[in-house]
């Protein structure tokens, strides 16, 4: 059970939650333009991230209110929550006493 | 606007009416244990579900109706009138006795509706939509905890303060009226789910205590 903090409600059971899929998938300046393909992409290609991935959720059984969720799809861990037309924030966690991951200076990744 | 809600006879009417948990009268009077834990039903309060951005002029003409409109989650506001209850940042529940109702004498509901006016926001008569229960007594907070998940211990839930949230898997809200006591507001169809599920817990309570 995930515990996750409404912005409006404070922290609650996931059960009082619905998931509302990707976030910041901006719906299309010129719709009618688009060919068949780019429109059935914007409507049901979503991204399937592995660790942090920015979502959707719905306090359903709280206060009703869609909020946007930075959350790693490995491990679960909530990095940020964040209202609804905030952009994602930029959560580059600098590396703690881990010399193996300090790129040496001239190599390439 | 047509008042098409408004019985000519309203006493013929309130007869005929039947509450939520009606049927389980009998039962709560039974399950409940004298100095314990009592629960019980108070049909048919007025409700009324009010929208409207709190720091608009509309928010404070409603305000002024219903004794405030609570700022944030938990909050409730009221007067001699009605008690206001926090749903969401532009969503209240205002609740009154019964005797509020139009319908019956009370004018809670035109006067929440002319407060609005033709502002955005809305005001709709949701009596019909939750019943109450009443759960007190110095065991209502342990039966409570079988099926919220909510920290009801006092320190964290106050007196006079209400939650939307679940108590045993259904959507309900939550009033905490008193140290011992709450009242509990489910939708009208899962009133006797609610009911039974109370029961059930007040059931051990009933018990002498193993030590
Ligand atoms: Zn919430």
């Amino acid at each position: 059970m995930l515990l996750i903090s409404c912005p409006n409600c404070g922290p609650r059971d996931e059960t009082e939650f619905h998931y509302g899929g990707q976030a910041h998938v901006a719906y299309p300046e010129n719709p009618d333009a688009l060919t068949d393909r780019q429109w059935a992409e914007y409507l049901f290609y979503r991204d399937n991230t592995k660790g942090a991935f920015a979502e959707r959720w719905v306090h359903s059984t709280g206060c009703r209110q869609w909020f946007n969720m930075l959350r790693d799809t490995v491990s679960y861990d909530i990095q940020a929550i964040y209202r609804m037309g905030e952009p994602r924030p930029d959560l580059e966690r600098p590396v703690v006493n881990n010399p193996a991951a300090t790129t040496p200076e001239g190599a390439t990744k | 606007m047509a008042e098409t809600a408004t019985p000519v006879n309203p006493e013929a009417l309130r007869a005929a009416r039947r509450s939520p948990a009606s049927h389980l009268a009998p039962s709560f009077e039974t399950g409940s244990v004298s100095g314990t834990v009592a629960l019980k039903e108070i049909p048919f309060q007025t409700m009324v579900g009010v929208r409207v951005a709190r720091e608009s002029d509309a928010g404070a003409r409603l305000a002024s109706v219903t004794g405030g409109l609570p700022a944030a989650c938990g909050e409730i506001s009221g007067n001699e009138r009605a008690t206001t209850l926090w749903l969401g940042p532009d969503e209240f529940l205002v609740v009154a006795p019964e005797s509020a109702h139009d319908s019956l004498g009370g004018d809670l509901v035109r006067a929440l509706v002319e407060a609005l006016g033709e502002d955005p926001g809305q005001v709709v008569d949701l009596s019909a939509n939750r019943t109450t229960f009443e759960l007190s007594g110095v065991r209502a907070r342990d039966v409570l905890e079988k099926g919220c998940s909510l920290d009801l211990h006092p320190r964290a839930f106050r007196t006079g303060t209400a939650l939307a949230t679940e108590i045993g898997n259904i959507p309900a809200m939550l009033l905490k009226t008193g140290e011992t006591s709450f009242r509990i507001f489910p939708r009208a169809s899962f009133a006797d789910f609610l009911g039974r599920w109370l029961l059930d817990g007040m059931r051990e309570f009933a018990s002498p205590e193993v030590p």
